[in-house]
């Protein structure tokens, strides 16, 4: 039962649709079916909400500072006012506004830094996968002994040395992150090597970049995408380790790991500076991780029986 | 077997060599190392002392030669800011780190596994609900503020356990579950995966068909097919947290090279630095090399494979 | 003869994701002690799950044993298997009744020596020291007819071939003198000459042990040599059951014919084609009240399609279920 595993090209359920509108509606369905993927994808789309509009939707200048405002409790306790939903900082910024606005640092990072790593990865990992021998020996060694190294330690020694900015980190974690793309790619393209399909292809007369466009590329999209997702979840937590440690973007940027790392001094007597940029960490990283899960069980190509 | 440790050990060593190469590079890609080591308001004359005086003006291939012979005898030159041996500093501070790692290691395994494993058995069931959760909570909520929440509320609210500094035994016990959180998310996730995975397996019916008590087959037959790869991410792991317990560390004031690296940062003693990152990449690579070892006592097809 | 198992409509269903399969509507059957059965069929004829079932080894979360009765006249007293406790069952599954299963690459435990995987059957229903069980562990090997038993007690799976490893399969399964023996396709994964040597040694343990064997296979020509009996199945039910002579000679169901016309044969004429059976295996999702086979049978008349034929007795000990009489070419018409 060689087909059942052999990847063939664009074969999920999703393919077999006609038209846009039938595979929106297919993906509403299985959305539906899998709450967890539908609330993933609502707190997702949230959060890219907030960093897309947020001159529009921040009731404050994240960056002003009104002292006689400073340390403010939520709106719900004692001393707070609606004007500040959930309070002020030591500097008398808003921090709702503020965590709004953090949304655009953890979002540019995790994205680019995705996008960069799986570009970079990809490439890697298909050079790999596709010419096998010797090549494939050094790249799957040198990534794997790099993937054994502690990631955290390095990503915090290159920071240190590179200084704070945006571009930096997004460097940083693009490249510190390629190998496990390298990883998944190589991994896919060996997979598709072996079904010889791509030899039937070929005896077919399918030039190389019919090959690669129709055939390799729909195979690597979806493990791609659904690593990509995980990845940038965990780059946003990253982003914030590495403002908490004050290595991330500079501290008058609101970004969450600035925040906390300004509320971790504070924190048994202004405890909501540290709190709330926490939450929205975690809310951001729970979406992204329930839409990766989604993501991998729908665009599992073994998807493929036809239902009633 | 042997030829198959020693392939390890070859490449565990050229990955030392890698980390040491990387290391060296990194403190000197900038241009001008001794600018990045001293403070921004040293003159220029100041800076050109240092830089005589750590050789930077030799050329590299010096430089390089004389930083692994010296490596080699584990002499990293001179903290900046405490002006003691450097490496001496770092290997003071390892064991309150590998406390910590292995103690959160320990929490981790010993509350993931038997959930993974429960889920995996009946998937569906409240049991399986409940590590699904623990692995996506573990997965997203991040330790270092989730640390920062326990210490209000444990430490000082309820006063139940110390909230910073290393002392009485139950100093331990808040840092090391929040460190090792993600890790018993994972170990959750993939135990549960590979028993789900294992449970459909054809030897398993056999082991069924011979009338075995449950226990043992889950024990005997699952778990230790299971454990093949949870022990290579325990491994993995543990090397992980060993690096990553900055955050902790410097949260609950913990005398560890996590610590000592966040420090080490903000004084800019790149030396320091330095020594640290060698340090923690070696113990890490020791590990994995272990790792590697116990799994092939486990598997015997690795074994006699080789 | 004494009977040693009786199944009374057996029926097994599998809900899953994409709806429910149907795979065991109403098997009956009887095994006599000593007995060799063999019950042949496609692959989904519901001959491997029916079995199975008896002693619950198919996975229960999307399986459902929902009816049918299978009475064991075991050591003490007859029981009925689809309705003991885990316990009971515990203790027959691999105490009176022995299981061989298809593929021995992977029904063995790759991270446990040989020895070990029949030591703890042994132990676990004779009350036998460690010393003893590994003393039989010995003993059975050599039995199974493995060269160096003290060496490959030691061994792991991955280390021995193919054709030992079924024997280290036959060996677990006869380990504690069961009364019966159910195996299910045990050549099929096996490279032709070692299938003749796995039979042979059925054989011989057969004779030497006197348990009964219920032999599931797609292939009637393994059967002629080895089977007292066959049972035909098709669609989740049985099609025809007969002594085997019997069946080679008289078959009475359309199926078996077919079956036996695509056997090659060695006495028959060389420009005679392999006739294969038109058509494709049913699809068990669809409950159905006619017989299953009546899409793919040449003989097929309105009634097929309006009743689920019988098993009844058409000529002695010999059991059809069929409305049509292939001896006459016409439908039977005799109160059936």
């Amino acid at each position: 039962m060689a087909s059942e595993t052999s990847p063939r090209p664009a074969d999920s359920l999703l393919d077999i649709q006609r038209t846009w509108w039938d595979r929106l509606a297919f993906i509403g369905r299985l959305l539906w079916r899998d709450k967890g993927g539908m609330l993933g994808l609502f707190l997702f789309l949230l959060v890219v909400f907030s960093a897309v509009f947020a001159p529009w939707i921040a009731p404050h200048d994240p960056l002003e500072q009104v002292m006689e405002d400073s340390k403010m409790p939520p709106a719900w306790s004692v001393g707070g006012s609606w004007e500040h939903l959930l309070g002020t900082d030591t500097l008398g910024r808003d921090i709702f506004s503020r965590i709004i606005y953090g949304s655009r640092v953890s979002l540019t990072v995790g994205f680019f830094g995705v996008l960069i790593a799986g570009t970079l990865g990809m490439i890697i990992g298909a050079i790999a996968g596709y010419l096998g021998g010797r090549v494939d020996s050094v790249i799957t060694n040198t990534v794997n002994l790099v993937l054994s190294l502690p990631y955290l330690l390095f990503v915090v020694f290159i920071a240190a040395i590179f200084g704070r900015s945006l571009l930096n980190v997004i460097l940083i974690f693009g490249i510190t992150d390629a190998p496990i793309f390298a990883r998944v790619t190589r991994g896919e393209v060996l997979k598709i090597r072996e079904s010889g399909y791509v030899e039937s292809a070929r005896c077919a007369g399918a030039s190389w970049a019919r090959i690669v466009f129709d055939h390799i590329m729909p195979n690597l999209i979806g493990p791609l995408i659904t690593l990509a997702t995980f990845e940038m979840s965990a780059m946003i937590f990253y982003e914030a380790g590495l403002g908490f440690l004050g290595l991330s973007v500079p501290p008058s940027v609101p970004s969450w790991g600035n925040m906390l790392a300004a509320g971790r001094q504070y924190l048994t007597s202004y405890p909501w500076i540290a709190t709330f940029p926490g939450v929205a960490i975690m809310i951001t990283s729970l979406g992204m991780n329930l839409l990766g899960d989604w993501l991998r069980d729908v665009l599992d190509p073994r998807l493929r029986r036809a239902r009633k | 077997m042997l030829r198959y440790f020693l392939i390890r050990l070859g490449q565990s060593l050229a990955l030392m060599f890698g980390v040491l190469l990387l290391v060296f590079m990194m403190l000197r890609v900038t241009g001008d190392p001794a600018a990045l080591m001293l403070p921004r308001e040293a003159s220029a004359a100041e800076i050109e002392a240092f830089r005589e005086r750590m050789g930077f003006n030799r050329p590299i291939i010096v430089q390089f030669a004389d930083f692994l012979s010296k490596a080699v005898v584990g002499d990293f030159g001179e903290s900046l800011h405490f002006r003691t041996p450097a490496m001496t500093l770092v290997t003071q501070r390892l064991p309150a780190t590998v406390e910590l790692a292995a103690t959160g290691l320990l929490f981790a395994v010993l509350i993931g596994v038997p959930i993974g494993m429960m889920g995996g058995l009946k998937p569906g069931s409240a049991a399986d609900s409940l590590a699904r959760l623990l692995a996506l909570m573990g997965q997203s909520i991040p330790n270092f503020w989730l640390a920062m929440l326990m210490i209000l509320f444990f430490g000082v609210q309820l006063r139940w356990f110390p909230t910073f500094g290393r002392g009485a035994w139950n100093s331990v016990v808040m840092p090391a579950f929040v460190l090792g959180l993600p890790v018993m998310g994972q170990i959750v996730r993939l135990t549960r995966s590979t028993v789900l995975e294992i449970r459909s397996e054809d030897f398993v019916r056999t082991a069924y068909s011979k009338g075995l008590e449950p226990p043992v087959i889950y024990l005997k037959h699952i778990l230790r097919n299971a454990s093949i790869p949870i022990i290579s991410v325990i491994g993995v792991q543990f090397g992980y947290m060993l690096g990553g317990s900055i955050y902790i560390e410097t949260i609950f004031a913990w005398p560890g090279m996590g610590q000592l690296l966040q420090l080490a940062i903000g004084w800019r003693d790149f030396p320091l630095v330095q020594a640290i990152a060698i340090f923690t990449s070696t113990v890490v690579i020791a590990l994995n090399l272990l790792t590697d070892l116990v799994y092939a006592i486990i598997d015997p097809r690795i074994r006699y494979g080789f | 003869m004494a009977i040693i198992l009786e199944v009374r409509d057996l029926k097994t269903r599998f809900y899953t994701v994409d709806g429910v399969v149907h795979a065991v509507n109403g098997v009956s059957f009887d095994l006599a002690k000593g007995e060799t059965l063999a019950i042949v069929g496609e692959s989904g004829s519901g001959k491997s799950v029916s079995v199975m079932s008896l002693l619950r080894l198919i996975p229960m979360p999307p399986g459902r044993i929902e009816s049918g009765q299978a009475l064991f006249y075991g050591s003490d007293g007859p029981k009925d298997l689809l309705r003991l406790s885990q316990k009971e069952l515990r203790d027959i599954r691999g105490g009176a009744i022995g299981f061989v299963f298809q593929d021995p690459a992977t029904s063995l435990n790759p991270i446990l020596t040989v020895g070990e995987q029949i030591i703890e059957i042994i132990t676990r229903h004779l009350h036998l020291s460690r010393h003893e069980a590994r003393e039989r562990a010995l003993q059975l090997l050599a039995s199974v007819g493995i060269p160096d038993p003290e060496v490959r007690l030691g061994c792991y799976p991955f280390q021995l071939s193919g054709g030992m490893r079924q024997r280290v399969m036959i060996a677990i399964a006869i380990a504690c003198n069961p009364q019966i023996v159910i195996a299910d396709e045990p050549t099929t994964a096996l490279d032709v000459t070692v299938q003749a040597q796995i039979v042979e040694l059925f054989k011989r343990l057969r004779q030497e042990l006197g348990m009964a064997l219920i032999w599931i296979t797609h292939d009637l020509g393994i059967v002629a040599g080895l089977a007292d009996r066959v049972m035909v199945m098709y669609g989740g039910r049985p099609a025809e059951v007969a002594l085997v002579d019997e069946l080679y000679d008289h078959p009475l169901h359309p199926y078996t014919i077919g079956l036996l016309g695509a056997l090659p044969r060695l006495d028959v004429d060389e420009s005679r084609r392999l006739v294969s059976i038109r058509g494709t295996p049913p699809d068990l999702m669809i409950p159905i009240q006619h017989c299953p086979f009546a899409w793919r049978c040449d003989y097929a008349f309105p009634r097929c399609w309006e009743e689920i034929p019988p098993l009844v007795e058409v000529r002695p000990k010999h059991m059809a279920a069929c409305f049509f009489d292939i001896e006459r070419g016409e439908p039977r018409h005799d109160g059936n």
